[in-house]
């Protein structure tokens, strides 16, 4: 135990000195960034505090007071009005597709990459390919086709139909980050479970499974939030207001409400709250899901 | 061990070939080798995710092309139509407008994008502590959806109860939405403003990779800040810059949600770029089959953009990334 103090007290004693370095490196403060950081951050506050303090505004107080001024009265009746025309519903169908689309995109996914990793036949190999070619898939351009199969299948209008497609969309990118994720397990631990007499089944889910959960909660919330926002598949696949996710809510809302804009903003805010709290809770992992796969 | 890895691959085909899952038999065998062997089971797991990718997007892929050369009104039946909408797309002035747009905006929110995120992105991976929570704030943006933002920036762009108004500043006081050239300004801004904090993310990310080696030993050589970002930063983050800017122009291929909800395509065609055309196309006039060319026009443009950055990018992928070092 004495002989390894040494040794960690070391670099505690060095870190002083780049420090300093860095504190001189301070000194010359970086004006023309600076300024220009804080010209960026108004660019991005302003729009953001317009909806935020508009949304608490009466409609009277809206045309009649500054739109950059805070509510001189502060009310809650747009929330309430927003809740009251059935966002309840509308939140818990983004929430059910959200979920119905990420859970079994993942967990194909998964179990696909696991199979990609391990496995080197013919098959595995030309499905990866596969794979690596449908990133380049635009979901855009094949809406047409989808909207038939959907329609073929007696799903349109059902958020069914959100699901299916978003499954397939997702897949691609989430084989891929998962599976470079597998690809640096060491292999020995691989050996080890196979000394041991476990089946491949069993390997993924004790030893693959864990390993790669950092990477797994990274592309659930990058899926989640795909899905979340969606705004063509809900727009073309569904018809009934009461099947309506929030994005295409929103969207209704504010061309039924066009001339109540407080009460649109409301909206705008709640739809926007649950990531919002994601934010607040799990900055990390919900920034490293943005970029899932990319940053590397 | 590679004669040994051999026979462990060919007896697990031999295996395959009799009996397909014998889990016993396998660890077994596998005790005996102590190599890695293929085993059937494996398969199984890929044909979930292989199924209903295969149904869901390689299809509808197969079936655009197919559809292009129908005719189809979304709800009657659908019948073959030879190269007739192929040719009608060639000699329409709308859909050259559409690609035109395309090209336009995906030029110039690429321009005003890539020098703005890549600086953000220097200036967030920063340590001081004001910069990091400059960095929570400037990713607020990325936590609203298009329909959102699209939404906001109506009620934002109002010349009487909108921003004009709040910063008393008379010349932002247009109709940003009723003039052509204005409402195609506002949509290349919004586009920015909703993905700069994406990028600057991404970029943030590569500059905290460049060793710090690199920049002391060129302040050391006298370099400023200036001449460290122009001679580092930017050659360091070259993969990084391409990554960057495929996500930018191919996102920009098919950019639909936000441009639908801010201005629908309008006023008259000025921001109906190809995703708009092909909706409005296929699901407005019901011409589903005219609407299905656009789309293999959209895959086809992405695609090759796409390659094409790649190969820019591609050739010393491993040497240079490292040089100086």
């Amino acid at each position: 135990m004495t002989t390894t103090l040494p040794a960690t007290a070391a670099p505690t004693r060095e870190t002083p000195r780049p420090a300093s370095r860095a504190g001189a490196r301070l000194r010359r403060l970086n004006l023309p960034a600076g300024a220009a950081g804080w010209i960026w951050l108004a660019i991005i506050i302003i729009p953001i505090y317009y909806i935020l303090i508009t949304s608490f505004k009466s409609q009277a107080g809206y045309f009649s007071q500054n739109p950059l001024a805070l509510p001189s009265e502060p009310t809650l009746d747009n929330y309430k009005m927003v809740l009251a025309n059935d966002f309840g519903r509308y939140f818990l169908n983004s929430v059910i597709v959200t979920l119905g689309a990420t859970v079994p995109a993942v967990a194909f996914s998964f179990m696909a990459a696991f199979a990609i990793v391990r496995g080197n036949n013919r098959f595995l190999k030309s499905a990866n390919t596969l794979f690596l070619m449908g990133l380049a898939i635009p979901l855009q351009a094949t809406i047409i086709p989808i909207y038939l199969m959907i329609i073929k299948l007696h799903l349109y209008d059902s958020l069914l139909a959100l699901v299916l497609p978003s499954i397939a969309f997702a897949i691609p990118l989430t084989v891929l980050i998962l599976s470079n994720f597998i690809r640096d397990v060491p292999n020995e631990l691989f050996e080890s479970m196979r000394l041991d007499g476990c089946s491949e089944w069993q390997t993924m889910w004790r030893l693959a499974l864990p390993l790669t959960k950092p990477a797994i909660v990274t592309v659930s919330i990058y899926n989640g939030l795909g899905v979340w926002n969606g705004f063509l598949l809900p727009l073309i696949l569904t018809q009934s207001p009461e099947l309506r996710v929030l994005p295409l809510a929103l969207w209704s809302f504010q061309g039924q409400y066009s001339v109540n804009i407080p009460a649109v903003l409301a909206s705008v805010v709640l739809t926007t709250l649950p990531i919002l709290v994601l934010y607040i809770i799990g900055r990390r992992q919900l920034v490293s899901g943005l970029t899932a796969g990319f940053s590397k | 061990m590679t004669v040994a890895e051999r026979g462990g691959v060919a007896t697990a085909r031999n295996r395959r070939k009799g009996s397909p899952s014998d889990k016993r038999l396998d660890s077994r065998q596998g005790r005996q080798q102590g190599s890695s062997t293929t085993t059937g089971p494996l398969n199984w797991l890929v044909v979930p995710a292989l199924v209903i990718f295969l149904v869901f997007a390689v299809l509808p892929l197969a079936g655009v092309l197919l559809l292009s050369f129908t005719n189809w009104d979304g709800i009657g039946s659908i019948t073959f139509a030879g190269v007739a909408n192929w040719l009608r797309a060639f000699g329409d002035p709308t859909m050259y407008h559409a690609l035109w747009l395309t090209f336009l905006i995906m030029a110039l929110t690429w321009i005003i994008q890539t020098p703005i995120s890549l600086l953000l992105g220097t200036f967030t991976a920063g340590t001081q502590k004001y910069r990091a929570l400059l960095a929570v704030l400037y990713f607020l943006p990325l936590l609203l959806s298009s329909a959102a933002i699209a939404i906001a920036y109506k009620a934002l762009l109002d010349p009487n109860f909108g921003l004009a108004a709040g910063l008393h500043m008379p010349f932002l006081a247009q109709d940003w939405l009723g003039q052509p050239q204005l409402a195609l300004g506002v949509v290349i801004f919004v586009v920015s403003w909703q993905f700069i904090p994406f990028h600057t993310l991404i970029y943030q990310g590569g500059v905290r990779q460049i060793p710090k080696s690199l920049y002391e030993a060129a302040s050391i050589d006298g370099a400023g800040r200036v001449q460290q970002f122009f001679f580092i930063t930017v050659p360091q983050l070259k993969y990084t810059i391409i990554t960057s800017s495929t996500l930018m122009v191919v996102g920009a291929v098919t950019y639909f949600d936000m441009i639908f909800v801010i201005t629908g395509g309008g006023p008259g065609n000025a921001t109906r770029n190809l995703a708009l055309d092909m909706y409005l196309t296929g699901f407005k006039a019901n011409q589903m089959g005219q609407a299905s060319v656009t789309a293999v026009i959209l895959v086809v443009l992405g695609l090759s953009i796409a390659l094409w950055l790649q190969r820019l990018g591609g050739k010393d992928k491993n040497g240079s990334q490292l040089e100086g070092m």
